[in-house]
């Protein structure tokens, strides 16, 4: 391991102490998937993507699409911690009047390009800017995370399909793939396995990886940007919870919040004083 | 009534027009470019087409895809799908985030005729009215149709173009000016007012020259942008002839009468008829033969006013 993925292990670490004290805060809003995707999120703002917090519109960046909108608190707390806005602004996620809505709102929020949060449509708009950018010849890079759960919706398999048909090799998806959602695991509920072996069926290529391996996950946005002619897919093993272990793995913090009781015990898991 | 020309005609036309003028224009479709005359534009500007194959949810949010990385994305199916199938990628991908997302449906209505009810939609007018942000356009021929499509490409923000399968007469001037948000009077008249927009308007012109027999003046205004509506027009017409007759070639719940009827309830209470569709689906038959049975008629305009002006 060498020491920029010491470094950004250490910013996710940060930031998943951020998403408690915000989640904390708002008394509302997605613990669980927020620090499930943790990881893949620093891995993309912190290294992997071209983009300027100073010029949220600049031509040149890279484009993110949180497709799992529920985990908005992971989104603005690494643009929070990038500079798109002040981290104080955290404070007020969910409340009236505040620009961190309680999914990713466009019009709200320096840093979010669309708005996201019914799942199945982020891929979609993700393809869209793929398309536009390949258009126009340009070598922007379209980044789209997905929850598992979120894959039982029919329209990420138009997607899916519309990326490989078009070659959408600007395109890289990546997948939380926590094995949970609201009503328990994702396998009892509605199963999506093989997640991997669907998208090559679709045309995609495929990676898997553990999603909190920080150098798994640099290798294969590495090899992402290799892909010729297809669109890349990054199955990421999480852990829903990631980080505070009575969070792990329980369905039931899908939608909740930590309480004021949880608070310091959820902050000493993650090492904070 | 010099030529006939259906709308779906005149926006292939027009988007391959501008297409030429316009690099950032793309066009979308879901296997029917040929229908919508999407295809006109394909053929020209094949680079710039995306057929999405018959997944009209993806299409809707692949186009909200290309307009936030500065596209002016056209995105045509049947008006049943577009509004129908992709109803909550329009609000969430294309209204929410005010996307720069033209949609332009064909088919609207009744007149869609032999393949009947599953393909009429009679109510897609209400559902993008209720929408946030979305700005709805009916135009009633060729003329205003080329007008509407140049105006939606230069305007900033979601618009919904409902067009027809057949031949309509044109009833406006080639220099017509288009003006989204903007109604017209194209009769003057003074005991009720028909309101009317889409190929209702020709219509009610008909009707009105019936009426002017009797010795009924009847005014005509035709109002193409049912949202935003031309407020001031609709109730200076209320005001003048104290009577209105809406009729569009859709439900009578939440299109264009339902929305003179709440600017109306709230601002100037006069006696009205909606002339539509009275909340039932569409059934297979010829085009005219529909508009009859469904009472989108030149004589049902007429004696529906005639009743009107009479009770008064």
């Amino acid at each position: 391991m060498n020491d920029r993925t010491i470094a950004l292990q250490e910013t996710a670490r940060k930031l998943r102490i951020a998403v408690v004290k915000t989640l904390h805060k708002s008394q509302s809003g997605h613990t669980g998937g927020s620090l499930s995707a943790i990881d893949l999120i620093t891995a993309l703002y912190f290294h992997k993507m071209r983009h300027d917090p100073a010029s949220p519109a600049w031509e040149g960046r890279d484009r993110f699409v949180l497709c799992k909108g529920h985990a908005a608190p992971a989104l603005y707390v690494a643009l929070a911690e990038s500079g798109y806005f002040p981290p104080e602004d955290l404070m007020m996620l969910r409340r009236l009047g505040s620009h961190l809505q309680g999914h990713p709102d466009s019009k709200s929020t320096p840093g979010v390009e669309v708005p996201t949060g019914s799942l199945g449509q982020g891929l979609s708009m993700a393809v869209g800017m793929a398309l536009g950018l390949k258009l126009d010849q340009k070598r922007n890079r379209v980044y789209a995370l997905l929850g598992d759960g979120e894959l039982q919706e029919g329209q990420v398999w138009e997607a899916a399909m519309s990326a490989a048909h078009y070659r959408l090799d600007n395109l890289c998806a990546m997948v939380d793939a926590n094995g949970l959602q609201i009503d328990g695991e994702v396998e009892k509920v509605m199963n999506v396995a093989p997640i991997a072996d669907k998208f090559r069926a679709f045309g995609w290529h495929a990676l898997e990886i553990d999603g909190h391996d920080m150098t798994a996950i640099l290798n294969a946005l590495e090899r992402a940007e290799m892909a010729e002619g297809q669109p890349t897919v990054i199955v990421a093993r999480t852990v829903k919870g990631k980080g505070v272990s009575f969070f792990e793995n329980k369905a039931s913090y899908h939608g909740v919040p930590p309480s004021d009781e949880e608070l310091p015990r959820a902050l000493e898991c993650l090492g904070h004083s | 009534m010099s030529s006939m020309i259906a709308t779906r005609d005149a926006y292939g036309e027009t988007l391959a027009e501008l297409g030429a003028g316009n690099d950032a224009i793309v066009a979308l479709d879901a296997d029917l470019s040929g229908s919508t005359k999407t295809g006109v534009f394909a053929k020209k500007f094949p680079g710039r087409f995306f057929n999405m194959g018959i997944a009209e949810a993806n299409m809707v949010g692949t186009a909200a895809g290309l307009a936030s990385v500065g596209k002016i994305p056209f995105v045509s199916t049947f008006a049943i799908f577009a509004v129908g199938r992709a109803w909550e990628q329009v609000r969430q991908s294309v209204a929410y985030p005010k996307a720069n997302v033209k949609i332009v449906a064909t088919h609207g209505g009744v007149t869609v005729g032999e393949d009947g009810g599953s393909h009429q939609s009679v109510e897609d007018i209400a559902i993008m009215r209720a929408v946030p942000n979305m700005t709805v356009i009916v135009p009633a021929d060729g003329v205003e149709t080329r007008g509407a499509i140049r105006a939606a490409a230069t305007f900033k923000g979601p618009v919904y173009i409902r067009l027809g399968r057949n031949k309509v007469p044109t009833i406006f001037p080639q220099d017509h000016p288009f003006e989204i948000g903007k109604g017209c009077e194209l009769r003057p008249g003074s005991d009720v007012t028909f309101v009317t927009t889409g190929l209702m308007t020709a219509q009610a012109l008909e009707a009105a020259d019936f009426l002017e027999k009797e010795g009924i003046s009847a005014r005509v205004v035709h109002i193409a942008t049912v949202k935003p509506l031309d407020r001031e027009l609709v109730l200076k017409a209320a005001r003048e002839t104290g009577a209105i007759v809406t009729a569009e070639e859709h439900s009578i719940v939440g299109g264009l009468g339902g929305a003179v009827a709440e600017l109306l309830a709230e601002n100037h209470p006069v006696p009205m008829r909606r002339v539509g569709i009275r909340d039932r689906f569409g059934t297979s038959g010829k085009a005219e033969e529909l508009l009859k049975y469904f009472g989108l008629t030149p004589e049902h305009l007429a004696d529906t006013a005639r009743e009107l002006v009479q009770s008064r």
